[in-house]
């Protein structure tokens, strides 16, 4: 079989290709999660965060790198004139007796003069600028700076963990996080136990009207949430819950359509033999429920609880919608707030940001990974 | 009705009362209520007042309703097709019975659990003009201009199709489950009549797994229409509308102009598309389904 062979090598490379470019934004938000952030923007992209070392006077010194010059120049120190003190580099283009071609404001107008300087070091062509890492972003001295020959900079692979923490300085994080824990797990709880109980009305007891309802009950699945957005904000409105995280939760706990559908799909696979037993020997109704049907429903109630959580964890319309009040944002919310107030610069920062929404999510899926790749083809093999 | 037949009435609501009530408030009220409010003027400060089918009106010649339905379209045109496509090809390589299958199909599923704020922020910096990764790679495979993707009202729109098909995992999964449940014998009763690769896909697989593809389309369809969340994060709906969808105008109309009315005859003109649409694949593909015995 030496044809199948070649295909299965050719579907492996296939496969492989496939999942790399499906993985790499993972890769690219970790990466640049663990950037400074003037190595989020270089050409061509750094793909390992580095740091990089200077020998100060016997002294090793964290930098940054900046330009590389093309010119001989010096670092020298301005004598006299409105930049006296000033610590700069000349180009020795601009250097004629001892003076440096400086251009000065005097008053509100730009004039070039020269003025007399004090060389501190020669610099050569292809010399790159080194700028002194200070501890953090907010510190207010002045970096130290200078130039010297690439082969005198170290390197060292770094992962900047501090972003992380920088994070929580710059937004209110923790808050998100509780706020989005709370409607997850209130309506983890509500949904899984309510719809269980409604399902089991639709599966396992015959009453007129009962097929009409849950027709119903299928086809409000169709309704996109546009339509129902304009009016669960009046209703909300005049509970007075606008701004609360209520309209995140509440109306879960009175179950759910698609979990009811879920759940009725699962109950009437149950004999019915094994209930009109337990019916026999003196259960009631909610005691088959409690007892038997829900102890040997875990794997789908299982499935409900972690849709709900991960439907709850990721929605960002209901919040945008509902929640006015920043004190109450949830984690989709705030970082879609932060993006648009600090986007465009600080990347490093909201990757960092991006990673610790992502990752709670992906700790659940390893844990639950055959719960969640069961749960989903489930939904769309029962028809 | 009997004593017995009452008795289950009774049981029977008791146990569904809790949706009974839910269901009401929370989705027969409004769906009630915005087709009301749909014939009226509506700021939420003030209560509704009737003006018959004035935004209806006021829609056929709003020039920014055309736009976004022109938006939504051209998404949902390209979204649809590459989906099945992209996912279904990919559902196909995994149920080669490679090694790794379940390596892979993590791979391809994480993507689809990723939040859409999360996912939306990381395409931005991806598609980035100057730094952007994809822009990067683009050069290096010898394109030396490429577009600023979100910034381009030409590539605006592929951008967030490029992103969309990143997130199809869960698609991925579903036709997974579905190939899986095509029975063996099938293929090998093929392969002894000598059918080669296509007649096999043609002739066996698609058909058995038809009502998986139903499925997938349909509700492929339902969600591309609601699309909202990338464009109003990445793009806002620019660049000039450009990534103005039908769902993000519907939402500046409600929730930043408070014309909640008008934005509730939009809603419905949405639903009454999503419906037609359903139907009418459901009546295409009627004979064409296989629901095995």
């Amino acid at each position: 079989m030496p044809e199948r062979k070649g295909m299965r090598l050719l579907a492996h490379l296939a496969l492989t290709a496939c999942s790399i470019v499906f993985a790499l934004p993972f890769i690219w938000v970790m990466v640049t999660s663990l950037k400074p952030v003037e190595q989020t923007m270089t050409l061509p992209p750094t793909w390992i965060p580095k740091t990089y070392y200077i020998q100060l006077s016997g002294k090793r010194l964290e930098v940054k790198k900046g330009i590389v010059t093309h010119e001989a120049g010096v670092i020298a120190v301005v004598k006299d004139g409105p930049k006296n003190g000033e610590r700069i580099f000349i180009p020795n283009s601009q250097i004629k007796g001892g003076k440096a071609l400086l251009q000065v404001q005097i008053a509100d107008r730009i004039v070039e003069d020269y003025y007399p300087i004090d060389t501190e070091k020669e610099v050569q062509p292809g010399w790159v600028q080194v700028i002194e890492k200070l501890p953090t972003q907010y510190e207010k001295t002045e970096p130290y700076w200078t130039f010297v020959p690439p082969r005198e900079i170290t390197e060292r692979v770094k992962f900047w963990f501090r972003n992380y923490l920088d994070v929580f300085v710059k937004i209110p994080f923790l808050n998100y996080a509780k706020n989005t824990l709370i409607v997850c797990i209130l309506g983890v709880i509500g949904t899984t136990f309510t719809s269980a109980l409604v399902a089991y009305g639709f599966a396992r007891i015959r009453w007129p009207g009962r097929d009409f309802i849950f027709m119903l009950t299928l086809s409000s699945m169709m309704i996109p949430f546009s339509i129902v957005m304009v009016p669960l904000y009046g209703v909300f409105k005049a509970f007075g819950w606008i701004g609360t995280l209520q309209p995140l939760w509440f109306p879960y706990i009175f179950g759910a359509a698609f979990n009811i559908f879920l759940l009725k799909q699962f109950f009437i696979t149950i004999p019915r033999d094994l209930t009109d037993a337990a019916r026999v020997d003196g259960c009631n109704e909610f005691e088959i429920f409690w007892r038997m049907i829900l102890p040997l429903s875990k794997p789908v109630l299982t499935v409900v609880a972690l849709f709900h959580f991960l439907y709850a964890w990721n929605d960002f319309m209901g919040p945008l919608v509902f929640l006015t009040d920043k004190k109450t944002y949830t984690l989709s919310l705030g970082l879609q707030i932060f993006q648009s107030q600090h986007g465009g610069t600080e990347w490093h920062l909201l990757m960092a940001a991006s990673a610790m929404v992502i990752l709670p999510i992906l700790v659940m899926f390893f844990f639950a990974q055959k719960t969640f790749i069961q749960g989903i083809a489930l939904t769309g093999l029962k028809e | 009705m009997t004593k017995e037949e009452k008795r289950e009435l009774v049981k029977g609501i008791l146990f569904t009362s809790p949706w009974l009530v839910g269901f009401s408030i929370f989705v027969i009220y409004p769906i009630l209520a915005s087709f009301y409010y749909s014939f009226c003027n509506y700021s939420v400060l003030q209560p509704p007042r009737f003006i018959g089918l004035l935004n209806y009106k006021d829609l056929f010649t709003d020039p920014i309703f055309w736009k976004s339905l022109w938006n939504t379209g051209y998404f949902v045109i390209f979204m649809i097709p590459l989906g099945l496509v992209t996912s279904l090809s990919l559902a196909m390589l995994l149920n080669t019975k490679v090694r790794g299958m379940a390596f892979y199909r993590m791979i391809f599923f994480i993507p689809s659990l990723v939040p859409m704020v999360a996912g939306s922020i990381l395409w931005m910096w991806i598609f980035n003009g100057e730094y952007g990764l994809f822009n990067n790679f683009l050069m290096r495979v010898g394109i030396p201009h490429p577009p600023n993707w979100l910034m381009d009202i030409r590539f605006a729109k592929p951008a967030i199709i490029i992103m969309s098909l990143w997130g199809l995992g869960n698609m991925i999964v579903i036709y997974l489950a579905g190939l899986q449940d095509v029975p063996v014998s099938l293929i090998e009763a093929a392969d002894l009549d000598g059918a080669n690769w296509f007649d096999k896909l043609w002739n066996i697989t698609i058909p058995m797994i038809s009502p998986v593809i139903y499925f997938n389309v349909i509700m492929a369809i339902i969600g591309s229409f609601q699309i909202f969340s990338q464009a109003y994060i990445m793009t806002g709906g620019g660049p000039q509308r450009s990534t103005t969808f039908y769902a993000l105008y519907l939402y500046q109309t409600a929730f930043e102009d408070f014309r909640m009315g008008y934005a509730s005859a939009m809603a419905w003109i949405l639903f009454v598309i999503i419906l037609i649409l359903t139907l009418l694949i459901t009546r295409v593909s009627k004979e064409k389904i296989y629901y095995g015995g």
